[in-house]
């Protein structure tokens, strides 16, 4: 589904990744761990589609197409989810506003009618449930005034209403407490589909003692240095990343 | 990225003004210029009674002796009072058969604007006054009003038929030696509307006049006057749309109202006169004076407004709380694009024991449009127990616009509550982008923020018209962030 063939970028001139190769399968679960500054946000900032990440070699493929041609809202439409590491808050603007707003726009994309008020709102309440979200939030308006921890988690709530195929999760254990994080993880668990994929960018192994990945990567210094099984992120956990510096 | 967004800020800003057609209608105008002349073929044609000329001219002798005012955060180039048509007026063809048919090009004109001068067709609940350049086209449902002792028509029916009434109001609450622009309207107003709502009744239905300046080089000064009785309700709105030109047009205006005890009067204003043009050519230049008096106890008078248009306004609706527990209530969203400018805000003047205010302004600068509060809360040494709350919240969108706030507060009782909140904020590349990712485009996204930034005004309209308030903005703003 993702093919991400010696991606380079920089940002504001300075090269932060130097040739990252990367293949996402259906089904896949993919986590990438590594320090602070070694490109992580980066790569997922260049996959959602941000403008201030400039590619400046390589390709990046999603279905076969190529993903850096398209807008960020043809990507979200085509599927792809970023959960972000600090969530934007826009005052004035409800949840139910703006989630009616982005399903809709994603059904208009498949040819599908808008959902109705009361259609809407259905569905609204059984992913509410389904990741354990207080419903008053989304009475409120996006993100303003939520705790890290309900910022997090409305992350994932949206990732529920709009059931992506490739959902990438920048960081989003980080600043959560235990229960959080179990919340956050099996919210990611149930909305996995056996032909949707996901990429988990963390910091710490903790998340994938809830969420399991296929392949664990370590990013440093703007590249890929090791792949393996979910093996590696506990013998990373053990070492830390002065034993990756250090090879 | 970049080119998308030079192509969203190309599509909007070439994108035309949808009202700036221009009717062809025969006109009845006069010369330009103003004397003493132009005023008595005013009144003449208007076949005024011997005190309103003598109003007139009262006002426009004072007139003589102001200066146009200079403290308004406005750049206003230099107005020639004398290259200015004071009266034209659409050549009302009346077949004697039926004198109440319209001329066809007229109810044309009106279609296209979306306002039918039949009743029948008109949205069902609102009586609308047409008032093209100087005069009075058509009112709607005169008559089911009159059932019920409403009065509603145009300023110059008023005149012949209800002269006492507006005897005893014209000019109480904007008295002519007001200000240079509201003198300047006392002397050669045309037309505009009255309304007249009995003591004890409800008026059933929107009330509202619809100004339409068609003709090239004349200026429109109407004048509206709203009298609500002793326990009395209206709702009533204005609209306002004129041809794309690339001279600047002068429009002066002066409205007023008076709510007598328990009365309540909300007035709201959708104002899109036409803005002027990306470079900022041509356009009216908006100079109203509006203010309602609370008269008796327990009044309220709610001012609402959304202004998109005009290349200059200056506008202040007031309330004076002269009654004791009345309230007066000010809502607005004013929009300033490309080089638009806008200095607006209210007054609202405590006289009565235990009276209530509420400002809430809303500014939004795009382009390089300059938008200005300015606000006057001003407690009287009588009015113990006075209460005012204001907000005035700015939203800019680029970096070449301008926000400025200037609240002016005099308190002269000690028991008065006075608050003020100012806040200002941007449209964030961020908050773009989250709603990007989530499937929303650019476009919608500026909507969706700036109709969640305006909702607190907006829900105050009439629900007919705040949907198209909410169109308006959208289509005013679109693409405005690069």
């Amino acid at each position: 589904m993702l093919v991400i063939n010696n991606l380079h970028v920089a940002i504001g001139g300075k090269i932060i990744l130097r040739g990252i190769n990367l293949e996402v399968k259906p089904g896949e679960t993919h986590a990438i761990m590594g320090p602070n500054g070694s490109g992580k946000s980066t790569l997922a900032a260049v996959i959602a589609g941000r403008d201030f990440a400039q590619v400046t070699e390589g390709t990046v493929e999603y279905f076969g197409k190529n993903l850096l041609e398209m807008a960020p809202e043809e990507r979200s439409r085509k599927g792809i989810f970023l959960g972000f590491q600090y969530p934007i808050e826009i005052p004035g603007v409800s949840m139910v506003n703006f989630m009616k707003t982005a399903v809709n726009e994603h059904r208009k994309y498949r040819g599908l009618e808008p959902l109705s008020a009361s259609d809407f709102l259905k569905v609204m309440r059984e992913k509410k449930e389904m990741v354990d979200i207080d419903s008053k939030l989304a009475n409120r308006s996006v993100n303003e005034g939520f705790s890290g921890g309900e910022k997090k988690k409305n992350e994932i709530f949206q990732m529920a209403m709009l059931e992506p195929t490739l959902a990438i999760l920048d960081e989003t254990d980080s600043g959560l407490d235990i229960d959080a994080l179990r919340v956050v993880a099996n919210g990611v668990n149930k909305l996995k589909r056996p032909d949707s994929s996901a990429v988990v960018i963390t910091h710490y192994q903790r998340l994938l003692d809830y969420i399991v990945p296929d392949v664990v990567h370590v990013l440093y210094d703007g590249r890929i240095v090791r792949s393996a099984g979910k093996e590696l992120a506990l013998e990373l956990e053990e070492k830390g990343y002065e034993w990756i510096r250090n090879e | 990225m970049e080119n998308e967004h030079e192509r969203i800020l190309n599509d909007v800003t070439t994108g035309e003004y949808k009202y700036g057609f221009y009717s062809d209608i025969e006109m009845e105008k006069i010369p330009k210029g103003l004397n003493e002349d132009v005023v008595r073929i005013i009144s003449k044609k208007k076949n005024e009674p011997e005190w309103l000329l003598e109003f007139r001219l009262k006002s426009f002798r004072h007139w003589l002796t102001m200066k146009m005012p200079g403290w308004a955060n406005l750049r206003i180039p230099d107005i020639d009072y004398q290259d200015i048509i004071y009266y034209a007026a659409p050549k009302l063809n009346k077949s004697p058969d039926s004198p109440d048919e319209i001329d066809p090009e007229l109810k044309r004109t009106f279609d296209r604007l979306g306002i039918p001068l039949e009743e029948q067709k008109h949205l069902s609940g609102v009586a609308v006054d047409a008032v093209m350049d100087s005069v009075s086209v058509k009112t709607t449902f005169r008559e089911t009003l009159a059932e019920l002792g409403i009065i509603f028509c145009s300023f110059s029916e008023a005149v012949q038929e209800y002269p006492e009434l507006v005897k005893r109001y014209l000019g109480r609450v904007v008295p002519y030696t007001d200000n240079f622009f509201a003198t300047l309207n006392s002397a050669v107003f045309s037309d505009g509307s009255f309304c007249y709502i009995p003591k004890g009744v409800r008026c059933p239905m929107e009330l509202s006049t619809y100004f339409r300046i068609n003709a090239a080089n004349t200026g429109q000064f109407e004048r509206t006057l709203l009298v609500a009785d002793e326990e009395s309700y209206v709702s009533y709105l204005e609209g306002c749309t004129a041809p794309m030109r690339d001279e600047n047009q002068l429009h002066a205006a002066v409205v007023e109202i008076i709510a007598e005890k328990n009365a309540e009067v909300k007035y709201s204003t959708v104002q899109n006169w036409y803005p002027g043009d990306r470079e900022g050519r041509g356009g009216i230049f908006n100079f109203v004076t509006k203010r309602g008096i609370c008269k008796g106890e327990n009044s309220r008078i709610s001012w609402t407004q959304v202004e998109t248009g005009s290349a200059i306004t200056w506008k202040y609706p007031a309330c004076i709380l002269k009654g004791d527990n009345s309230t007066g209530e000010f809502f607005s969203v004013a929009v300033t694009n490309n080089h638009q400018q806008a200095d607006t805000g209210t007054k609202m003047i405590h006289i009565g024991k235990n009276t209530r205010s509420t400002i809430v302004s809303k500014g939004i600068s795009a382009g390089e449009g300059q938008n200005s509060y300015r606000g006057l809360v001003k407690v009287l040494n009588n009015a113990s127990g006075a209460r005012n709350f204001s907000q005035c919240d700015s939203l800019l969108l680029g970096d070449k616009c301008g926000a400025h706030t200037f609240p002016y507060i005099e308190i002269d009782n000690p028991t008065a509550i006075v608050e003020h909140e100012a806040t200002t904020s941007k449209i964030g590349e961020d908050q773009i982008f989250y709603c990007n990712q989530r499937g929303i485009s650019t476009e919608d996204a500026i909507g969706l923020i700036v109709n969640g930034y305006v909702r607190e005004v907006i829900n105050k309209l009439p629900m007919e018209f705040a949907v198209e308030a909410q169109k308006l903005l959208q289509i005013s703003l679109e693409g405005s962030v690069g």
